[in-house]
């Protein structure tokens, strides 16, 4: 009985932290932010003393103040000397799912992290209270062919299903030490499996495309036997496992590959010729520098760490600088979080590839906002302020690309997710509903239920697990 | 690592860097820097250190963290110190000139708790050297492990790192051993040592969760009064090791003969004597609180890591003079209820409350991320000055070692960054780095793949066999 009350409260300090409890609705009154500078992530890209008005969940106009007009209702807010820039998108992500790994076959393209949303992670809200409106949800890097991922709106409030994004079908791939499991062969009760070299990854996936090209051919000629009026064609037996690669074969699930060493992207490009398929975007990428012409010739793109290096060995020879090589050699480039923690500031990691390598504020910006929108096949939407797309909007107190950055509102289509005022009103509320359970329980289970685990794991170890990364912890 | 050309190594090595006047300008030094950097030179600065010359800043903001901003001002080091800084300050014959016009001059940068030099790979356990077996370790050094060669080491001094307490630890509750402080550049550990035992480092019990999660923190389940019991448990044998160490140091000044000397002990023991300063890792305030009290009991001189969870005993811990090494800022909140922005208000409150903070990454990799830790405190609370401050002269006090380190001031160790602006923002090059009064070298792994791989030619050539 007692677990239960405090499983309650869990529940109720959760919803209490979220601030903006009520699901995502339709937005009622239009919004003009005025007299801010609008960084577009579009042309032009900087308008100073700028304005950008939104209604109805999209975005009606953003250009010079003194050009945009507002309806007699809209909530004006007086931006001046703040900064505007379109909703951060996040290309990988690892947030708001109930699980990450489908870690006991070697081809897990059948499973869906969509059937695995959690609208209820606090790092939904958190991440928007740091900007980001969009992220791609992603199965882990446990299998050569992991499982299909989730585009999200950081619609806080809502459930799963409002949660999801209208976007092109991903899949999750993997190369390297997390597939080959060479960082974690020595858990308990976690059998060795194949494959364990980089010849296994490749071998794994050639074997699973040279299944799905057989089974393709085979539903092609059962539907040419329909289509000529056979009626006693008897249809293949459909394959949940193959059904997702025929995608990927037919070009309708982008492959999102996690990557790491130069050598296994080229294999990769070249495995995915062989059977006429492209990589849309390889992920992490982190030796993307030493391969980017190769890359830019099979039209991949590339999704990027900012400054993470040497926690393995596919990782020691990681730059910071892989981002401005990668643009200047002509690929499409954003900077993803990978990580609970780097989700709330991918602004700060974007703009150090102006320091390293030296980006441009123009081309900083998009690598966390329209690059990734871009790679994520939802650019139509998302990604930058221009007329008719989402009004996924960030307000920032001071310049967005810098250590000092810091968020003051947040719109998903239209809506406030995030507003460092209604936070702050919502603590008191948080504080008296915490006071009134204390009293309830009396102290002794009410210090139970404030235990923290994350920072019992902190202490231990610096920084832990699904804190300032999970791809450092193996996922 | 063969992955540099030899042709401009050789061309700077018979050039030689630290030979090459600098006197006409910043332009002629920053050349010779990018020279350094393509060469791909491993070797510290400290190779001519029998040599430190005079070497000056002309010209530039100088943020002396101690006594406020010389505009226009100049610093000069000799011999290894910090001998003249102000704005009429005369330039000594023979010196090596920075032309800080536009510039900035910091003291360097201390990172008050990392790995450094004990990691190289984290997934390797071949290149780990911070986390001993067994809890009570009390007679290990750093020192003993610290490899000056670690690719770390320029990474992080090449964004102004030049200090770090290098520290054991990791592993479970209990004694992790002794401290180094350090400063980045040298040729052998002995040439970087500041201080070898600077700090004893202890891993406080915690009270965790209940065993819940996968960090069910205390251990083994059950409910919080079973966490109390093995806490206390705990804090019991911590206090059985400093026990024994007293009698220990009791039985050897009563004279005895009959005393076998214990390494575990001995070491201890200059902690109850005063000797070396105990450095408490814990996070939450009834950890901590429980951490102050037994350092009371035993009149001990301690500073707290990690401190997640101090803003509820801010006053408590000012009034007791506890400093707080705090980092990483950039880590979520601990707790679901906490606040999306605790990580980022807790520095301005301790600091507001009046306590000594200091900044530390607690890692290798990420030192270079220092004055980033820092700088997300400003914007929620810790006035910038505050911050800077912390990741200097703040650092240095907590470290025992305000007389030499931490501030621009005459007679202080000559650490030195010049900048194109604040170090705490991401987008400021940190352009010179002097560390005990020796330009250091700027190149390290990171510049030299850059170097390489920006230079890759568009097509591969066409190699024909036949002529």
């Amino acid at each position: 009985m007692k677990r239960l009350v405090l499983g309650a409260i869990g529940a109720v300090l959760v919803g209490g932290a979220a601030g903006a409890a009520a699901p995502a609705q339709a937005q009622e009154t239009p919004v003009l932010i005025t007299g801010a500078t609008i960084l577009t992530a579009a042309e032009p890209f900087k308008i100073e003393n700028g304005a950008v008005l939104f209604e109805d969940g999209r975005i009606r106009a953003a250009g010079p103040a003194d050009e945009v007009d507002a309806p007699a209702n809209a909530t004006v807010i007086d931006g001046q000397g703040m900064f505007v820039t379109p909703g951060i998108v996040d290309a990988h992500s690892h947030i708001a799912s109930d699980a990450t790994n489908e870690g006991s076959v070697s081809v897990s393209s059948m499973v869906s992290i969509k059937d695995v949303i959690d609208p209820t992670d606090i790092s939904i809200y958190r991440e928007a209270a740091g900007g980001t409106t969009t992220s791609h949800v992603m199965h882990g890097s446990a299998n050569p062919i992991g499982g299909q991922n989730a585009v999200i709106k950081h619609r806080w409030g809502s459930d799963a299903a409002g949660m999801l994004m209208d976007a092109p079908p991903t899949i999750k791939f993997a190369l390297g030490e997390n597939p080959k499991r060479s960082n974690s062969n020595t858990i308990p009760g976690v059998p060795q499996r194949y494959p364990a070299t980089r010849m296994g990854v490749m071998d794994v996936i050639r074997q699973a495309f040279t299944d799905a090209a057989e089974y393709r051919a085979r539903w092609e000629a059962y539907e040419e036997l329909v289509a000529r009026g056979d009626r006693s064609a008897i249809p293949p037996r459909r394959d949940l496992r193959l059904d997702p690669l025929v995608g990927v074969l037919n070009g309708e699930i982008l492959v999102h590959a996690h990557s790491y060493r130069a050598d296994e992207i080229l294999q990769l490009m070249r495995v995915a010729e062989e059977f006429g398929f492209r990589i849309h975007v390889f992920q992490h990428v982190l030796e993307g520098y030493r391969v980017a012409d190769e890359m830019r010739e099979h039209g991949a793109s590339a999704s990027t760490f900012s400054d993470w290096w040497a926690y393995k060995v596919e990782a020691y020879e990681a730059i910071p600088h892989n981002a401005a090589i990668m643009t200047r050699r002509g690929i499409l480039v954003s900077i993803n979080s990978d990580s609970s923690e780097e989700g709330r500031h991918l602004n700060q990691e974007a703009a150090k590839t102006m320091k390293w390598g030296g980006l441009t504020e123009e081309e900083a910006l998009a690598t966390v906002t329209i690059n990734p929108a871009v790679q994520l096949g939802i650019d139509d939407r998302v990604g930058s302020l221009e007329a008719g797309k989402d009004a996924d909007v960030v307000l920032w107190e001071n310049y967005p690309l810098s250590s000092f950055a810091k968020v003051r509102t947040t719109w998903v289509d239209g809506e406030v997710v995030f507003d460092v005022d209604a936070d702050m009103a919502m603590r008191a509320e948080r504080e008296t509903e915490k006071q009134r359970l204390r009293e309830m329980l009396g102290e002794a289970e009410a210090d139970e239920a404030e235990s923290d685990e994350t920072g019992a794991a902190r202490l231990r170890g610096g920084r832990g697990p699904g804190n300032r990364s999970e791809e450092r912890a193996g996922i | 690592m063969n992955q540099t050309s030899n042709a401009p190594r050789r061309a700077v090595r018979s050039g030689g860097f630290r030979r090459q006047q600098i006197g006409s300008g910043a332009t002629a030094f920053l050349l010779g820097s990018v020279a350094a950097a393509c060469a791909g030179l491993l070797a510290p600065a400290a190779s001519e250190a029998q040599e430190a010359g005079a070497y000056a800043v002309v010209g530039a903001t100088i943020h002396t963290v101690a006594e406020g901003v010389i505009e226009n001002g100049t610093i000069v080091m000799r011999d290894g110190r910090i001998i003249a800084v102000g704005q009429d300050v005369e330039v000594p014959p023979g010196a090596e000139v920075v032309n800080g016009e536009g510039k900035h001059v910091y003291p360097g940068m201390i990172d008050a708790f990392s790995s450094l030099g004990l990691t190289e790979i984290g997934a390797v356990p071949a290149t780990n050297d911070q986390s001993e077996l067994g809890n009570w370790n009390p007679h290990l050094n750093a020192h003993t492990a610290i490899h000056p060669a670690s690719e770390h080491i320029p990474v992080a001094r090449a964004n102004g790192i030049t200090h770090t307490l290098s520290a054991p630890g990791g592993g479970g509750t209990g004694i992790a051993g002794q401290a180094t402080l350090i400063h980045l550049d040298g040729w052998s550990v002995e040439e970087m040592e500041i201080t070898e035992s600077a700090a004893m480092v202890v891993s406080w019990p915690s009270l965790g969760g209940r065993g819940r999660g996968r960090f069910g923190g205390g251990g083994g389940g059950g409910n919080f009064r079973e966490a109390q019991r093995r806490f206390d448990e705990q804090v019991g044998e911590m206090e059985d090791w400093f026990e024994a160490a007293l009698h220990y140091r009791d039985a050897l000044a009563s004279g005895s003969t009959r005393v076998t000397r214990d390494l575990q002990l001995e070491s201890l023991a200059r902690v109850l004597d005063g000797g070396m300063k105990l450095i408490v890792r814990a996070n939450g305030h009834r950890e901590i609180t429980s951490a102050v009290e037994f350092a009371e009991k035993w009149e001990l001189d301690i500073a707290i890591a990690g401190a997640t969870g101090a803003r509820e005993i801010a006053d408590m811990l000012a009034e007791k003079n506890i400093p707080v090494i705090l980092g990483p800022v950039q880590r979520t909140p601990s707790g679901r209820d906490a606040a999306y922005d605790d990580p980022n208000t807790l520095p301005g409150v301790l600091r507001g409350a009046g306590v000594d903070i200091a900044f530390a990454t607690f890692n290798s990799s990420d030192s270079r991320t220092l004055p980033y830790e820092a700088a997300n405190s400003v914007s929620w609370g810790l006035p910038r000055d505050a911050a800077m401050e912390a990741v200097t002269l703040g650092a240095a006090r907590i470290l025992g070692v305000q007389d030499r380190l931490g501030s621009l001031e005459v007679g202080k160790v000559g650490n030195v960054i010049v900048t194109d602006g604040d170090p705490l923002e991401i987008t400021t090059r940190i352009e010179h780095v002097f560390i005990r009064g020796m330009p250091s070298d700027m190149d390290n792994k990171h510049d030299r793949l850059w170097e390489k791989y920006r230079n890759r030619p568009d097509s591969r050539p066409v190699v024909t066999t036949t002529t």
